[in-house]
């Protein structure tokens, strides 16, 4: 169990050039040990993510996305946990480490921006002091240093009077300052990683762009991997090299972002993007929503897990769980009846024909857009 | 959860399983199997029924409670007596367990510097204490309680003035008011000459209205609540008269708030009882009570501690016995306005 | 600018209360039935009763009298003694310093305890650690004051002889008050780490459940989350992010507890035999003093009243959302 040596300057991240893979994420769960069961939040999953790289990761809430993310951190409370597979961090193996020896990787080579920002930053504690800790904790500078440091920090994440913000505290900032703030920490120590976990999703509309924006230049200025995390196919759309689509703590489909957006093969993926409001739809048009709810981690359904909300179901999808199967090199998915494929084709004509799909759910094909590319 | 989801996307709460993920990604640090566990609990059905279930300890303090009011009721009514208390047996004088004196023979729980029976002392003593505890909670609570009420209710002037009352009696710590007002009724009592109020009654009435502004705001901010409910608003904008609404309406729901501490208030009491014999205004000898059991035969603790240490026993069990229940009547309440 | 409003306004609400308070414990006095002179020296003789009557200013209105009593006070008149003729405001310089020294130490204790203990169960919630350290803290919850002076001055006073169960010593605040003392610090804390520490039991129960509440809270909120992902070391956590918050939801109830704490004090002085307020409180009930007794009571109240506003402004000093204004958000 090598510890990462502390880095000198920030900088050097750029200087470290081969292997090109960072992360290699192999067969990963993570269980919940509970008085009802086992809570299966991750269920095996694999991806591999190069330096500089940006990895999207969507699914809906309980999808098991902040778990998968946190669990390769090994941020989660090790009472009642069960991890397993492999976590390799330039080469190094971190699913055995202890929050001990996890401590010079957080920050330092991996760091996190969490979701809310009202309430992410210490209500009582100087801005400027919570930057310097984490410079002060992993590099060996002076005080006075990290404060300087800190105040490059907030000048590079575009705040306005950085040396006054470096005295003042968290609820003199707005929302989307206190976010630049939690990105400059993050920033801190110039990680090879950073996690975003929904960094835009508690701001204004107005000032998420703004947010994604600022992470993409600081992401290609520090040649930095990124794992963005997101419930919105929107968020990642212009702005990931590749996409997770994670369902029931598993992967569902993979692919290079315009490959998945082109040629989709997943039906939950087909309507998690038809969740998502468009900007060449009228403002009057409904959005379509997934029937149901994620199923139950600790009893899943048995066969395809979505199966039970999707408009494709068969019988077979209902008792035998497709396996992860590749579409083309580099794009896999999981299902019996891709989406755009004649098998796919012909499930939602058998289903649009009875009514209902095989669990019985009412058949409702989503929008009408969808019709058209069906037909297209 | 861990995203705030926009309307496309439906709800998942609900589902168990999520909210075991949910707790323990919130637990950061932490992360305990068994909170993990708890929290999967409170949200199945079985949380249910393991909330209705009693500890050990709560079964306990009951049993214990159940047995000091059955003693108290046995020595008053003289049903059942372990002899007379006031009765004095010189022989045993400060006799008793690990007494430097030694034992007292047919005295189990030996004897006071009297060589009165510390059994049939403390039998009597904690009908005493009992009674001027749950004296004063009567007191304090039903004039704090209505107070409360009113101030909440009518609010304006009425509301000022009351709440201005409470913080001034709240200004005083609440030793030194009871002192106070101990002096100032026994001063009033001897001069009026109506020596027939009893020192216990003025016990009563001095812990009762020490009492008077601490329910008085719970009650008055449970009223105010209650008061802005529509149904309220509703019998009020039917010309329903004010007593009317306040017993119909107000006190039912207020109510559950102030009784839910009164177990508490009385342990409260209990204490207060023994600290101001202590200061020497206590319950009158030769009427004992645990308190004024420990204030005449303090000067004797080192030598016959028996006499000390057993009032301070029942006063200790019997406080933390109503501490417990307290707890659980409290959480029974809150669970209960919960659901309202 | 915030600030000063804020301090000016609770200013001036402790001039309203303590204007209420005193006249509280004037009524006291006059509201005592009958002729209150015939209470206070019940045996006295006329001379001494008319002299009475005249300090009191019985007679004049009661507007007029509390007027007189307020400026009395206010010149640091509070009466005499009547059995020894002694100014009220001498016995106060006398025992209220060592009333509050006595506080000040099972105020430290208290804390120096509490702390660690509370953020390690917070800690370690769920624990064995943890539920010894409730369940010791509910059992000391249910131990009153007195209890605890008992038994404590049976054992570590009478039985192991470690401590003295009596007496006193002037301190460091006694010559402040009271020239005439000299300091005797050695005897004085001999003296005083038996009630000090039968007063702090309490309070230790009391601030460590607190704590633990409020740090289990302030432990699951995501800047905590953050706070580990940053690498910052547990004890830092715990220290610099966690207990700054739950520390000031533990001041207001230091200041809030103030009011036990005297109640405790009192009773402590009783039954150690320390010269302090609570022993001159108790004396003067059972001698009739009502005049010393009114003088008592309006200082311990003012002295309570005080505490309170100085807790409430060393809170707006310490949390920044406070101090700062609204005028961010």
């Amino acid at each position: 169990m090598s510890k990462p040596e502390p880095l000198k300057s920030p900088d050097t991240a750029i200087m470290a050039a081969p292997p090109a893979t960072l992360l290699e994420i192999k067969n990963l769960t993570t269980y919940f040990r509970s008085s009802h069961g086992l809570v299966r939040a991750v269920d095996g999953v694999s991806f591999d993510l190069n330096r500089g790289k940006t990895l999207g990761i969507v699914g809906e809430s309980g999808s098991g996305k902040t778990v998968l993310a946190r669990s390769i951190m090994g941020l989660l409370p090790k009472a009642g946990l069960e991890r397993d597979g492999s976590i390799l961090f330039e080469g190094d193996e971190l699913i055995n480490l202890g929050p001990k020896s996890m401590r010079p990787y957080w920050g330092a080579q991996m760091a996190m921006i969490f979701q809310d920002p009202m309430t992410s930053l210490n209500p009582v504690m100087k801005i400027g002091n919570q930057i310097s800790e984490s410079i002060r904790e992993h590099l060996d500078v002076t005080k006075q240093y990290a404060k300087e440091l800190a105040e490059q920090l907030l000048i590079s994440v575009r705040i306005p009077e950085a040396a006054q913000r470096l005295d003042e505290y968290p609820h003199q900032l707005s929302g989307g300052m206190r976010q630049r703030v939690c990105i400059a920490v993050a920033l801190a120590c110039g990680p090879k990683l950073l996690f975003a976990d929904e960094p835009t999703t508690a701001l204004d509309v107005t000032v998420q762009a703004q947010i994604l924006d600022l992470m993409a230049i600081a992401q290609r200025e520090r040649f930095m991997a990124m794992i963005l995390i997101t419930h919105d196919l929107g968020v990642v759309a212009g702005r990931t090299d590749e996409i997770v689509v994670m369902y029931a703590g598993r992967i569902v489909e993979r692919a290079k972002t315009e490959t998945l957006f082109s040629h989709m093969k997943m039906p939950y993926t087909e309507a998690l993007l038809q969740s998502i409001p468009r900007v060449d739809q009228a403002s009057h048009v409904r959005l379509a929503t997934i029937p149901g709810r994620p199923p139950d981690l600790i009893n899943p359904p048995a066969g395809c897990k979505f199966a039970p909300r999707c408009n494709y179901a068969q019988d077979r999808c209902l008792q035998e769980e497709p396996p992860l199967r590749e579409a083309s090199p580099g794009h896999e998915y999981r299902c019996w009846f891709p989406v755009d494929t004649p098998e796919g084709a012909d499930a939602l004509a058998r289903n649009r024909e009875r009514g209902t799909t095989a669990s019985g759910l009412i058949f409702n094909p989503p929008t009408p857009a969808l019709a058209n590319k069906q037909k297209s | 959860m861990d995203d705030l989801r926009p309307d496309a996307i439906p709800e998942s709460s609900g589902s168990t399983s999520q909210q075991i993920v949910g707790e323990s990604i919130e637990r950061g640090f932490l992360g305990s199997s068994s909170e993990i566990a708890l929290a999967a609990v409170e949200t199945g059905p079985e949380g249910e029924a393991s909330r209705k279930k009693l500890s050990i300890g709560a079964w306990l303090a009951i049993g214990w409670m159940g047995f000091i009011i059955l003693i108290a009721v046995l020595a008053k009514t003289g049903i059942f007596t372990w002899g007379d208390p006031n009765e004095s047996f010189v022989s045993c004088a400060r006799r008793g367990p690990f007494s430097q004196e030694g034992t007292a023979a047919n005295f189990i729980l030996g004897c006071d510097s009297n060589g009165r029976d510390m059994l049939a002392r403390l039998a009597l003593g904690t009908w005493t204490s009992l009674y001027v505890a749950v004296g004063a909670i009567l007191v304090g609570f039903s004039i704090g309680g209505l107070l409360g009420i009113i101030s909440g209710y009518f609010g304006g002037k009425t509301d000022t003035f009351l709440t201005g009352l409470f913080n001034i009696l709240l200004s005083v710590p609440g030793v030194v008011l009871a002192l106070a007002l101990v002096a100032f009724l026994q001063g009033s009592a001897e001069t009026a000459s109506k020596s027939s109020i009893s020192p216990e009654v003025i016990l009563i009435i001095a812990i009762g209205i020490v009492g008077i502004p601490l329910v008085g705001r719970i009650a008055r901010a449970s009223a105010l609540s209650w008061t802005q409910r529509e149904f309220v608003l509703a019998a009020r904008s039917q010309g329903a008269k004010h007593r009317r609404v306040i017993i119909k309406e107000i006190l039912p729901n207020v109510l559950p708030a102030i009784l839910s501490i009164s177990l508490l208030g009385i342990a409260i009491a209990i204490v207060a009882e023994g600290t101001l014999a202590i200061l020497g205004v206590g319950v009158r000898p030769p009427t004992p009570s645990w308190g004024n059991i420990i204030a005449a035969d303090r000067g004797n603790l080192f030598t016959s501690p028996h006499i000390v240490f057993e009032a301070s026993l029942m006063i200790f069990l019997t406080v933390l016995s109503l501490n417990m229940l307290g707890d659980v009547v409290r959480a029974r309440f809150d669970v209960r306005e919960g659901l309202l | 600018m915030e600030l000063t409003k804020l301090i000016a306004r609770r200013a001036v609400q402790l001039v309203i209360v303590l204007l209420f308070v005193s006249f509280f414990t004037f009524l006291l006095v006059r509201l005592l039935p009958g002729d209150p002179t015939d209470i206070i020296i019940p045996f006295g003789t006329e001379a001494k009763k008319a002299q009475l009557r005249s300090d009191l200013g019985l007679g004049q209105p009661l507007y007029r009298q509390y007027i007189d009593y307020l400026g009395n006070i206010l010149q640091g008149n509070l009466g005499r003694q009547y059995s020894s003729g002694r100014p009220v405001s001498e016995l106060v310089a006398q025992s209220l310093p060592v009333s509050i020294q006595l506080m000040i130490y099972a105020q430290l204790i208290a804390l120096l305890f509490a702390l660690p203990l509370g953020i390690w169960a917070a800690y370690r919630v769920g624990s064995r650690s943890d539920a010894a350290i409730n369940t010791t803290g509910f059992a000391l919850l249910a131990l009153p004051n007195f209890v605890v002076a008992l038994v404590l001055s049976y054992f570590i006073g009478a039985r192991w002889k470690w401590l003295p169960t009596g007496g006193y010593a002037p301190g460091w605040l006694d010559p402040i008050f009271d020239g005439t003392r000299s300091t005797d610090i050695g005897g004085h804390f001999n003296y005083m780490l038996l009630p000090a520490i039968t007063l702090a039991l309490g309070q230790i129960a009391i601030y460590m459940r607190l704590l633990r509440s409020d740090m289990i809270a302030t432990l699951k909120e995501n800047f905590i989350s953050m706070a580990r992902a940053k690498g910052i070391s547990n004890l830092r956590i715990l220290w610099r992010h966690a207990l700054r918050p739950s520390s000031l939801t533990l001041l207001t109830v230091v200041g809030l507890n103030v009011g036990a704490l005297i109640g405790g004090a009192i009773v402590v002085e009783v039954i150690f035999g320390i010269p302090g307020m609570g022993q001159k409180i108790t004396l003067a009930i059972f001698s009739r003093e009502y005049i010393e007794l009114q003088g008592y009571v309006l200082v311990v109240a003012v002295l309570f009243i005080l505490v309170n506003f100085f807790v409430d402004f060393l809170y707006t000093i310490l949390d920044p959302r406070i101090r700062r204004g609204r005028s961010a958000t």
